[in-house]
């Protein structure tokens, strides 16, 4: 009997599971159905180039449909929700399609409303996010108008996508002012939650330096509360304020809403409780997660996504084979930090190891967690590999999806605690 | 990490004051750990967000953050600041015996 795997949301994670589960089946073994509700693909890594004029929005989006495979079913429609009991998800078009495996890839969202003030007055004016293709293009035309004064970048709380996308913002910004000759009108001030600049400890201490390099002053422990668009003021909920004259915040993130109208689920934040190592949900023993929906304690990156790839679809080949399934996502995520001047840093990590120093994928390969432009290239390829490597559902040459140790030194740096 | 004695029991402390090992927690400690956080008297909310965390910690393996509190423990983020002006997420966290929240990866 033909099997149907239903896919939700057909962005990083929808597309190349649809897409490695084609090459692995048949269409007379399995029927793939991919819904997403809207054809606009965004190349979201892009999205952080879009303000400073290096990415406009309109080239970082392709229709959604051409990056299936042929064989593969793809259903423009939003989805209402899903229901675990008949193994069936409700369309908001009014049709019902059932499934023997689900698989969600529905990403997260961004909830900016759930903030006091943050879409109040002031709003795309004064205050901005480069994390929507709108919010980023408005933003450009407001950086392109700023002359001087205070800038600052806020994340409001984690989780969110490409953590370390908020810390490019600010060396891409200290570049792009000193390409016009203000960066000393200009006050680079980062707001976060975190107690550092990032969540890692030798990471975050050499972040924290490069931040101070590039004059752009790190406020920490930073719980906003509040944003005051009117009055230029970000006000954290233990009564400290940051003023500003432009700012840039990263909305809080939640899982998408249809998770939450969907009985048995999602979490309170309507990501998906997932088993770190087997992505299988904890909701239904056929309901497998990919990407930003899970709430698995990696990064939210697309390459974490493209790392999950491989060990999910051999899980629902293994579920579907009725065998049991394999554990072996390690929480490998690889990621490329925008230091501006042409130049990049690379952090490579996974559930275990935090970043380490060295090279990568071994010791002869890219260095780890220095700037190099070597590693800018390699931020820039990483766009023709997303639409003509990822999406398909290739693997990279010389790079399995296990996080590799050949080239690190733990020497300098312990393995980082679980806690 | 370090011994403490708190209600006339050693417990393990890692660097940063959580609790090493969740099982040598017990509810008569609860005052002390509040004093050592700068809470002198313990209300009925500050206890109602304690035994949240506890509870939650135990049932999902890792203790709510500060949002998923304001969403789900039944006081708001604003009034958990009231309470806990040094972080709630943190705080509660200590006074409950649980290891750090872990939302921020
Ligand atoms: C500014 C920015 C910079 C980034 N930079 C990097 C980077 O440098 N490197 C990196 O690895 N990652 C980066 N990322 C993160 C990366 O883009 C995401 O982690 C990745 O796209 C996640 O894939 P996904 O499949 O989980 O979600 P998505 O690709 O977001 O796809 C989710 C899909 O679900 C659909 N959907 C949701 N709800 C519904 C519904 N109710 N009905 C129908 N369809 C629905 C959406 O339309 C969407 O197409 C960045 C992200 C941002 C925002």
């Amino acid at each position: 009997m033909v099997k149907r795997v239903v896919i939700l949301g057909g962005g990083t994670g929808g597309t190349l599971t649809a897409n490695r589960l084609r090459r692995v089946y048949s269409d007379t073994e399995i029927e793939i159905a991919v819904i997403d509700q809207d054809d606009c693909h965004v190349y979201q890594p892009g999205l952080l180039f879009v303000p400073f004029g290096l990415a406009h929005a309109e080239d970082i989006v392709r229709p959604r449909g051409r990056q299936f495979h042929h064989g593969i079913d793809y259903v423009k429609s939003a989805i209402d929700h899903v229901d675990l009991e008949t193994n069936s998800v409700q369309l908001t078009d009014g049709s019902t399609l059932g499934y023997d495996v689900l698989v969600i890839a529905s990403g997260a969202v961004l909830v900016p409303e759930e903030t006091d003030g943050l879409v109040g007055p002031g709003w795309m004016e004064k205050v901005f996010t480069f994390y929507s293709p709108e919010g980023a293009a408005a933003l450009g035309a407001a950086l392109s108008r700023f002359d001087g004064g205070r800038l600052v970048v806020n994340v409001v709380d984690m989780p969110i996508k490409c953590p370390v996308a908020p810390l490019e913002f600010c060396f891409l910004a200290d570049w792009y002012f000193c390409e016009r000759g203000i960066r000393d009108e200009v006050q680079l001030t980062y707001v976060t939650p975190l107690d550092g600049a990032f969540t890692k400890p030798i990471a975050s201490q050499r972040l924290a330096g490069m931040l101070a390099d590039k004059r752009v002053e790190l406020v920490t422990e930073f719980n906003t509360g509040e944003v005051d668009g009117k009055g230029g003021r970000l006000i954290a909920y233990d009564g400290r304020e940051v003023g500003f004259d432009l700012a840039v915040v990263i909305p809080l993130h939640s899982g998408a809403a249809y998770v939450g109208r969907s009985p048995g689920l999602g979490d309170s934040l309507n990501f998906v409780p997932t088993d770190e190592h087997t992505l299988q949900s904890h909701a239904a023993p056929n309901v497998f997660v990919i990407g930003d929906a899970a709430n698995v304690p990696a990064s939210k990156a697309g390459s974490v996504t493209h790392f999950e790839g491989e060990v999910l679809v051999e899980n629902v080949r293994r579920y579907l084979a009725g065998e049991s399934l394999d554990a072996s996502f390690d929480g490998h995520t690889n990621c490329f930090i925008e230091t501006g001047f042409h130049k990049a840093l690379l952090i490579d990590f996974d559930y275990e190891t935090e970043p380490l120093p060295g090279h990568y994928p071994s010791s002869v390969g890219l260095p780890l967690l220095a700037e190099s432009r070597l590693n800018h290239l390699g931020k820039l390829m990483f766009e023709s590999f997303y639409w003509h490597g990822l999406l398909p559902g290739r693997d990279i040459p010389g790079i399995s999806s296990a996080m590799p140790t050949a080239g690190k030194r733990p020497a300098a740096a312990n393995v980082s605690r679980k806690d | 990490m370090s011994t403490s004695t708190i209600a006339n029991i050693d417990v393990e402390l890692n660097n940063e004051g959580f609790f090493v090992d969740p099982d040598q927690w017990t509810v008569d400690m609860v005052s002390e750990l509040a004093l050592r956080e700068g809470i002198e008297e313990l209300t009925d909310a500050h206890w109602q967000v304690i035994r949240f965390m506890r509870s939650e910690y135990l049932a999902k393996g890792t203790g709510p953050t500060v949002r998923v509190l304001g969403k789900t423990s039944g006081v708001s983020i604003k009034e958990l600041y009231q309470l806990f002006p040094k972080g709630p997420a943190k705080v509660a966290a200590k006074i409950a015996g649980i290891p750090k929240p872990r939302g921020c990866i």
